[in-house]
């Protein structure tokens, strides 16, 4: 079991069908196959057991990821990205082996010794010349893939996925050649984010045409999705955000896009609202995974979402900001603060298990005995099963004694008219321990906070109503805003207003930058 | 039943038929330890590090009352043991397990989520 069996059943199964790239022109399955055992041959010419990657999607990265398996090396893509520091130390961990670098890539020179660095043309090149298939490949304990996590909370650590996890997790949740040949999927996550791995392994296992966007670009997205014209796509929250805003803007349609599948981050609920609103046709799928699982392990699926976003009953409603149930093929259960199981509606920890779940990080396995993965992620099963996440453990502050989320905070100032963005964190406080802290952006036209606020409100007062509840964003109203909806231990004791919170190029917000930050000031 | 006749069925292990070009690989272990043949002969381990390939030499015939074939992608299963497996390449004989036929199962209905 290796995750090219994935390629050579696509390529026996449908060799002459498009796998990459346009409709007329692109690469077949059978060619695809072909190139990566070339690809496969020329690794195996090289020393070391890492194929690393700094570049963003082109088609060197199916080459490099079914390549490597077909050599028995690790594919380990890394974000060109990074600042040169932390960008020389990840590359030191996956020395030695070989390192494919992209024409935009700033390589740190000295590169580590034994990495050696060769330019993506040369990759496409060696994938044309015949070679023979390296005598063996990785077997199913083999490591297939090494992703670093994105380290918002502390140093990257090396996420080990393993082959017989990610061909589980294929195989688990996708029927062999189920796309219709016309389905196309928009790849524009980077190849250095899980989402970006798993595209690739679904959509060659489904016999779905990959169209690849080298980066992210709202504007190129869209033209994209009808040059190609793309049915699938998958983005993070923050891609959504930046699409459906250009929508708006632009007055551009989308008439072939089927189904956007999102996840990797928080998406509030009005986002989501506005989208389900703009692309009424389309099927909207809430995925959520980690590098550790090997991609998705719960989904809100479609129908859920236009059944939930036109309900009147709260409750219901309230399912659309959930992820809905677990994949059949994982085990899921929320475990409180003594690792026992706790009842619905009682937050904890989310706790997975099943044959996708690495939870493995290079010289440490993080599974418990029975196979129990821990995902530090905060969250809460309600009455029906739906999976609801409050942030991450870390991100829990501890105020008095209770324990609060800043997710729900956080969903209840998002829906103030003045408030564009929000980040609620926790800083030390001598009474309580912890203090409830609003970090918040407020919409276009809506006023800063301050001695400005006062002449701002008066600005707005002939306005009509939505606006005077802009105009009244100040600290004491956004307090007043989270005591009536939520309880008084909830009340941020602080709100700071920025001109935009901070994002990874991934869109996971960085709350330990927030909380260096604010720390002490106030 | 010699063990030999038994083997550990183990998920992601791989297994080819003796008499046909079929190959299937575990998705699920069977509770207990059950015979797998593929056109009536019991299934070969097959070499980890050999990439799939057509032309293997049959080491025995095809039994003719067990040539239903096999379908690629398709995934079979026999609920007395729990078993559960997926075709990797398709073949000419049929999947037996203790003796009885595997069934293939109807597809999956998941959203493609990525």
């Amino acid at each position: 079991m290796n995750i090219a069996l994935l390629l050579e059943m696509a390529a026996d199964g449908a060799g002459d069908r498009v796998a990459l790239g346009s409709r007329s022109g692109g690469t077949s399955y059978a060619e695809l196959l072909r190139r990566a055992r070339n690809t496969a041959g020329w690794l195996a010419s090289h020393d070391g057991q890492r194929a690393a990657l700094l570049d963003g999607n082109s088609p060197a990265v199916p080459l490099l990821l079914f390549g490597a398996a077909l050599a028995g090396r690790a594919f380990a893509p890394v974000s060109y990205r990074l600042a040169e520091p932390q960008l020389r130390t990840l590359l030191s961990r996956l020395a030695p082996g070989v390192l494919i670098t992209g024409a935009n890539a700033a390589v740190p020179e000295p590169l580590p010794a034994d990495l050696t660095a060769w330019p993506r043309a040369e990759l496409l090149a060696a994938a044309d010349r015949e070679t023979g298939l390296p005598a063996s490949h990785g077997g199913p304990d083999d490591v297939a893939v090494l992703l670093f996590t994105s380290g918002t909370s502390g140093e990257p650590k090396a996420a080990v996925l393993r082959h017989r996890q990610l061909v589980s997790y294929v195989i688990g949740s996708v029927e062999f050649l189920a796309a219709d040949p016309g389905e196309a999927a928009l790849v524009s996550v980077p190849p250095y984010h899980i989402a970006g791995i798993s595209a690739i392994l679904s959509s060659v296992y489904a016999g779905r045409r990959i169209v690849q966007l080298e980066s992210f670009d709202a504007e190129r997205w869209v033209r994209v999705v009808n040059d190609e014209q793309i049915t699938h796509a998958m983005v993070v929250p923050t891609m959504l955000g930046r699409i459906v805003d250009y929508l708006i803007d632009s007055g551009d349609h989308v008439p072939s896009l089927r189904h956007l599948s999102y996840g990797g981050g928080r998406m509030p609920a009005p986002a989501i609202e506005k989208a389900l609103d703009l692309l009424p046709r389309v099927n909207f799928v809430n995925a959520y995974g980690l590098t550790e699982t090997s991609s998705t392990i719960a989904v809100l699926d479609s129908a859920d979402h236009r059944r939930f976003a036109a309900s009147d009953d709260p409750g219901e409603r309230q399912r659309l900001g959930s992820v809905g149930h677990p994949l059949p093929t994982v085990q899921l259960e929320i475990r409180g603060l003594d690792g026992a199981p706790v009842a619905p509606g009682v937050p904890g920890e989310v706790v997975v298990r099943g044959e996708q779940v690495a939870g493995e990080y290079l010289g440490d396995s993080r599974r418990d005995a029975d196979g129990w993965f821990a995902t530090h992620d905060a969250g809460y099963l309600d009455d029906a099963g739906y999976l609801f996440l409050t942030g991450r453990l870390d991100d829990v502050i501890v105020r008095g004694g209770e324990n609060l989320s800043p997710g729900e905070i956080e969903d209840v100032l998002l829906t103030h008219p003045a408030v564009r963005d929000v980040a609620v964190i926790g800083l030390p406080d001598a009474e309580w321990g912890e203090q409830v802290v609003a970090v918040v952006v407020l919409a276009d036209g809506a006023p800063a906070t301050g001695a400005s606020a006062d002449g701002a409100a008066a600005d707005f007062a002939a306005a009509d109503s939505a606006a005077a509840d802009s105009a009244a964003a100040d600290e004491p109203t956004l307090q007043q805003w989270v005591r009536d909806r939520l309880r008084s231990s909830r009340t941020p004791s602080r709100v700071e207003f920025v001109p935009a919170l901070p994002y990874n190029e991934t869109g996971k917000l960085l709350r330990r930058k927030l909380r260096d930050q604010f720390c002490g000031g106030g | 039943m010699p063990t030999a006749d038994v083997p550990d069925l183990r998920p992601g292990s791989r297994w080819r038929s003796a008499v046909c070009e079929s190959e299937v690989i575990v998705v699920r272990a069977p509770a207990e330890p059950v015979l797998l043949c593929i056109g009536g002969a019991p299934a070969i381990a097959a070499d980890a590090s050999q990439p799939a390939g057509p032309g293997r030499p049959a080491a025995g015939t095809l039994d003719d009352s067990l040539a239903d074939g096999t379908l690629l992608g398709k995934r079979y299963t026999d609920e007395a043991s729990g078993l559960e497996l997926l075709c990797t390449r398709a073949g000419a004989g049929t999947i037996t397990v203790a003796g009885r036929p595997a069934m293939i199962m109807p597809p999956r209905k998941l959203p493609a989520s990525d």
